[in-house]
């Protein structure tokens, strides 16, 4: 038994420095918002064209003309701006979002990332994943370690189509922390109930467990 | 008359919106779609439609009326599939679909309105949206070489425009109105509250009139919420 999806949240959540612009993504990574650190100012970024993203709305205070990326009824906090979609992604582009949260259906050893189709289902499109990947600094994972059907999510290389290349820094499963470093996946953090043999025999792309590897922190 | 760009209503704005037109449709979701003219067009009956636009409505509201009727021959979206419709037509075939990156979709927008006929961006590179494009590398850098749009009609949906077509959005609405607001040949825009010149206030204007070919005020907004989330 690994983390579950808050657990991987609350992990994420500390990977948050002061002064940080976030963009996060839909699922786990919306969950990063709710374990945001005392002590640390950050600006949540909505690609629809929010800086300053709140919490959700009290119910009869919701405005249609307010949403997130996900399209939910959301408010604002004090201090935050409106842009068009445009701008938006002028920010993305340029580098401006110190951490970007997605989550994933494969990650390769070298930090290739596939996570919006796969051949034969239904596509719905890349929304703004790929413009996510292909510019942000910092990007981290957020997945489950492995499939429905029990097959590794870290991989020697990507199998469904490609959403950005070589631009994943860390990827964040139920199982532990993994940077991608030259050498592959390096394991830095395991979760408490889970054996590096476990993480081992789940993880099909080349990995190494760092020498200090630790048991992950998580309420 | 003069700069007056004010049309009756939504019907008298797309009037010369033919059969196999190209039109951008303002909107994220549902949240800022320019309801009455979608309408207007259902009415109209016009068919063969290429719409740009980031999403496809759902099965009762937005496109996704216009999906009903059968009059979009192609979307050209970045996120779509949230109607079943959208879903049957796509795999019969009846329906052409190009998904493009969000930030490449609005870009592609921006730089119509800014004269720039193609631009480099890094989204897409090594995946299948490199297909068939040209590719620069700068500084050891690749990029994908992307085209501004040339469509004919934009439609969006602003809260305040005054009778020189200056328009001013609310909150997230302002999306992809703002940027295909600047890329229309013939840019329809619905509003609000329409008010004569004067009453904007010159600072607040998100998008210059210069841009906008036609205005008008609609009516009875529904503005349909899609995943109302409140706290608990």
């Amino acid at each position: 038994m690994g983390l579950n999806k808050n657990q991987i949240a609350q992990r994420i959540a500390k990977e948050l420095q002061d002064g940080f612009y976030v963009n996060l993504g839909i699922g786990i990574p919306t969950l990063v918002a709710n374990y945001i650190p005392h002590g640390i100012e950050v600006v949540l970024q909505s690609e629809n064209g929010l800086l300053g993203m709140g919490p959700f709305p009290i119910a009869g205070h919701e405005d249609a003309d307010l949403i997130n990326a996900g399209k939910q009824t959301i408010t604002t906090l004090p201090g935050s701006a409106f842009f068009d979609s445009a701008m938006s992604f002028g920010m993305i582009r340029a580098g401006k979002v110190h951490l970007t949260v997605l989550g994933a259906m494969e990650v390769a050893e070298n930090g290739d990332i596939a996570n919006w189709k796969v051949p034969g289902k239904m596509v719905k499109g890349m929304g703004g994943a790929m413009d996510l990947v292909a510019s942000a600094k910092n990007i981290i994972v957020a997945m489950q370690h492995t499939d429905k059907a029990g097959n590794s999510k870290l991989l020697p290389a990507c199998h469904l189509p490609i959403t950005g290349l070589h631009c994943v820094k860390k990827v964040v499963t139920d199982l532990g922390v993994f940077e991608i470093t030259k050498d592959g996946f390096l394991c830095t953090e395991h979760a408490p109930d889970v054996t590096i043999e476990e993480i081992k025999a789940k993880t099909a792309g080349k990995l190494t467990i760092a020498a200090d590897c630790k048991i992950m922190e998580v309420a | 008359m003069g700069l007056n760009k004010c049309v009756k209503n939504a019907e008298e704005a797309i009037h010369d919106i033919q059969d196999g037109a190209t039109i951008m449709l303002g909107g994220f979701g549902l949240c800022g779609i320019p309801e009455n003219s979608i309408t207007a067009l259902v009415a109209k009956g016009v068919k063969n439609l290429t719409c740009i636009s980031n999403n496809a409505g759902v099965d009762d509201f937005g496109i996704g009326l216009m999906l009903q009727t059968k009059q979009v021959k192609k979307m050209i979206s970045s996120y779509v599939g949230e109607n079943a419709e959208f879903e049957r037509q796509l795999l019969s075939g009846e329906l052409e679909v190009e998904l493009i990156p969000q930030g490449t979709l609005a870009t592609r927008c921006l730089m119509a309105g800014y004269g720039i006929p193609f631009f480099p961006t890094p989204a897409g590179v090594g995946t299948e949206v490199a297909d068939g494009k040209d590719t620069v590398v700068r500084n050891g850098k690749t990029y994908l070489i992307e085209d501004a749009f040339d469509a004919e009609f934009a439609i969006v949906k602003a809260w305040k425009g005054d009778t020189y077509g200056n328009l001013i959005f609310k909150d997230t609405a302002r999306n992809f109105n703002a940027p295909m607001a600047m890329a229309g040949k013939t840019t329809i825009a619905e509003v609000e509250h329409l008010v004569n010149i004067g009453e904007l206030n010159p600072n607040e204007i998100h998008v210059p009139g210069i841009y906008v070919h036609r205005i008008f005020e609609g009516s009875n907004y529904e503005k349909r919420i899609e995943q109302l989330t409140v706290r608990n």
